[in-house]
């Protein structure tokens, strides 16, 4: 059979389950746009590179299957970087597939030509230049295999204008991928399994600390199951979160900078860690000198790169969580760690009085009461999708899922600007999901464009402001750390409720905790994404908060009462 | 301390950019870096001598098995290896010097393989030390320039490095 390059592209990504493509044309993809009609799959056109990236990122975090986003040579694919960085250092599985200058071009300078594959190289899982059509089929089954085995990753294919053009003598050859180096199937040796087993079985005091490893080894039911035989006390990364039901009463919630307190006092306190597909980033453990000193450590990870790399641990087991916790549950023996168990408990209610949501109603509007209203009136079932600053932490606080693969957020980038074109995304993998995007005034305005992109394809999100008027988590840097000079941090936006009618949308706008449920009633009821803006007190900060170079339990805390400052508005 | 570390890749255009990306990423200073084809087809083997600590070589280790491109690294430091490096030193040689030079030549083991009225270029194989000795004798003769290839490395006995094409150790 005859096939163009182009028409080779849209076959091979059918093949892979591909229903949806979130790209950007130009003239380096053109040809591989115009096969695009001949082929059942949903091209979903973004308003920025960057947000298509996300787009595709927000797929595979929702669906755990690969998603893929399409841009053209040179601006096209640069304006992708910051989404493949972020989706590389989260793990996220996507293939970038971007249109090149015609093969004897490249390296000459050519117009919009970028030498992509360099560029991406250190925030890529892989990354190939396709020069001619017979390489494409080879090319993108690899980089599907790639992205989505062992350590997922993003991995971009970049293909030649001439490679798309050019007709072959072609047909669909799947036989088993194969390399000659790349192992993402390793396991460790049963020795170790016993070594692990033995070593829960006399810690005294052992935590689980639950990453995103879980939940994309699909080990979730495995975890709650070991952590009930086993009686240990679970703690949550920011990625972590919905690995354990928040509700379980062995699940204490999240650890590092801005964990809750009991959870960092029981790593301090524990004498072992069992660290579960979880990479120890700084955020988690504070100084490394003083973290969990007393405790042993085991670490469970596919990434043989990850162990002893940030902590050093007592056993390192390389593998699939999922698929090492089958054989080590089997040989741990049921105890019950009551002491253990009640003593963090208690510490969790002293703790609990400081809470945010047990302080009378003060009349403003502080962002903690609106995201636990909103887990309240959607019964904590949503997809909540948040972008990065202050409102995504109380978002990890105060919206507690019970069900994994509900909460996506960008954590090692910390990319602002993520939460709506992810939600969109997110969306688009799960229609049957009720998607809420939280976002700060000022992250939400860095990919404001992208409502567009909702508007034109129908995409209902519901879209929550949390708007200080401050880019909130630098200006609560300055405010504890820079004695409040607020350099660069308050931020005029535009009026929320007309950038979304100007999209055809609508905007909602919440001055006081009486309007919220009515306001996300409304939400709901309405057809197409909605955008509530809520003005919320200007001057909160994210509690407790580990000050960098302090241990992990010594933290600040929410001074209470609270302190006003909010000037009305 | 001086590590040896060998590296089988696959023989493809971009590997070693790749590779020494590791080295960079991490600020290592590599000593030495050679590549060449292998036994097998499709196979390059690299050899590749840098200052760390122990700790640091077993990182970047991990590091080099997640390129894709990447299908055995092996640690020679600690074991029982061959490593040579082979250098070309171009030296002053005016009629009168050219007695002195070739006999210092015979005592090291290397060879003349250009000759004109005044030069001469010794080709010396051998391990480091060996090569900066030989270096340090011709210096009273006016060295006019050296180059190196930087060392290439193997384990002593039998045994090949990589045999069965999983050879990662976990
Ligand atoms: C403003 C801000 C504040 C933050 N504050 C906090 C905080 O207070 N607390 C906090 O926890 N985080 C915080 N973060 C997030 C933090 O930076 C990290 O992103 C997060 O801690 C990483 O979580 P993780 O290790 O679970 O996930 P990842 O970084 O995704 O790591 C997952 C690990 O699991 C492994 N893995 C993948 N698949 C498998 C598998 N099948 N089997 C076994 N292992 C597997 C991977 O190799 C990797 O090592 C914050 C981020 C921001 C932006
Ligand atoms: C692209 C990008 N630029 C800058 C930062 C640094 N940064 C982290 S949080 C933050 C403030 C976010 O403000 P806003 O979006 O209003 O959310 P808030 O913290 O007020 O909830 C900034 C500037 C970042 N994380 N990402």
């Amino acid at each position: 059979m005859k096939r163009t390059g182009a028409e080779i592209v849209w076959e091979c990504l059918l093949r892979e389950g591909v229903d949806t493509v979130f790209g950007y044309p130009g003239g380096a993809s053109l040809p591989i746009y115009d096969a695009m009609k001949n082929f059942d799959i949903h091209h979903v056109l973004g308003r920025h590179e960057q947000g298509l990236t996300h787009m595709a990122d927000g797929y595979a975090r929702a669906t755990g299957r690969v998603g893929v986003a399409m841009a053209t040579s040179g601006p096209g694919a640069t304006n992708m970087v910051t989404g493949i960085a972020t989706a590389y250092m989260d793990s996220s599985p996507i293939v970038c597939i971007t249109g090149q200058v015609a093969s004897q071009y490249v390296g000459f300078d050519a117009f919009q030509e970028t030498d992509v594959t360099g560029v991406t190289q250190p925030i890529t899982k892989h990354n190939y230049l396709v020069t001619r059509a017979e390489e494409i089929m080879p090319t993108i089954r690899k980089a599907f295999y790639i992205a989505r085995s062992g350590r997922p990753g993003p991995v971009l294919v970049d293909i030649c204008k001439d490679a798309q053009q050019h007709s072959i003598d072609w047909e669909y050859d799947d036989t088993p991928i194969a390399f000659r180096g790349y192992r993402p199937d390793l396991r460790p040796a049963t020795e170790k399994i016993k070594q692990a087993a033995e070593m829960i079985n006399q810690a005294k005091r052992p935590v689980i600390l639950a990453g995103r490893g879980v939940l994309m080894s699909g080990g979730t039911e495995l975890l709650r199951r070991f952590a009930e035989k086993a009686q240990v006390p679970v703690g949550l990364t920011l990625l972590g979160i919905g690995a354990m039901p928040a509700s379980h009463p062995l699940t204490m919630g999240m650890m590092g900078m801005h964990g809750e307190s009991w959870v960092n006092e029981a790593i301090q306190e524990a004498d072992l860690l069992l660290a579960f597909g979880m990479r120890f980033d700084d955020r988690v453990t504070g100084t490394v000198d003083t973290y969990a000193r007393d405790a042993k450590k085991l670490h469970i990870d596919i990434d043989p790169s990850e162990l002893n790399k940030n902590v050093p641990v007592d056993l390192g087991l390389v593998g699939d969580l999922k698929e090492i916790l089958e054989q080590v549950e089997p040989l741990v023996k049921p105890a019950d760690h009551e002491e253990w168990v009640d003593h963090i408990w208690c510490k969790r209610k002293e703790s609990g009085i400081r809470d945010i949501q047990n302080l009378p109603d003060s009349g403003h509007l502080y962002a903690p009461h609106v995201i636990n209203d909103l887990w309240r009136f959607t019964e904590g079932e949503a997809l909540v999708v948040s972008d990065v600053g202050q409102h995504q932490m109380w978002t990890a606080q105060y919206y507690r899922h019970d069900l994994p693969m509900r909460f996506i957020t960008s954590g090692g980038l910390g990319t602002m600007g993520f939460g709506l074109p992810a939600g969109i995304g997110a969306k688009i993998g799960c229609p049957e999901c009720n998607v809420w995007v939280i976002a700060g005034d000022g992250g939400f305005q860095m990919t404001q464009a992208e409502l567009s992109t909702a508007a034109q394809e129908g995409v209902k999100v519901n879209v929550a402001i949390m708007n200080n008027g401050f880019l909130g988590m630098v200006r609560q840097w300055q405010e504890f750390f820079y004695d409040k000079n607020y350099a660069a941090t308050p931020m005029r936006s535009p009026d929320f409720i007309k950038i979304a009618e100007a999209h055809g949308l609508t905007g909602l706008r919440v001055t006081e905790r009486s309007q919220v449920e009515a306001a996300i009633k409304q939400a709901h009821e309405t057809e197409g994404a909605v955008v509530i803006d809520f003005r919320v007190e200007q001057e909160d900060s994210v509690y407790p908060m580990v000050p960098s170079g302090v241990p992990l339990d010594k933290m600040i805390r929410r001074p209470s009462p609270i302190v006003e400052t909010a000037r009305d508005r | 301390m001086l590590y040896t570390l060998s590296v089988l890749v696959d023989d493809k255009p971009g590997v070693l950019d790749r590779v020494a990306a590791v080295f960079r990423r991490r600020k290592f200073n590599i000593e030495s870096l050679t590549v060449g084809h292998t036994d097998h087809v499709g196979l390059s083997r690299m050899t590749i001598v840098v200052d760390g600590e122990e700790q640091d070589v077993e990182r970047i280790t991990h590091y080099l098995y997640k390129l894709v491109n990447v299908i055995f690294v092996e640690n020679l430091t600690v074991r029982p290896m061959v490593s040579r490096d082979l250098a070309m030193v171009k030296v002053n040689a005016s009629p009168e010097k050219r007695a002195e030079i070739l006999n210092m030549v015979n005592v090291f083991r290397a060879h003349v393989v250009d000759i004109t009225p005044t030069a001469m270029i010794a080709e010396i194989t051998g391990d480091s030390e060996k090569i900066e000795s030989f270096v340090e004798v011709l210096k009273p003769m006016g060295i006019i320039e050296m180059v190196r290839t930087g060392a290439v490395a193997m384990a002593r006995g039998d045994e090949p490095m990589f045999t069965n094409g999983n050879g990662h150790k976990n």
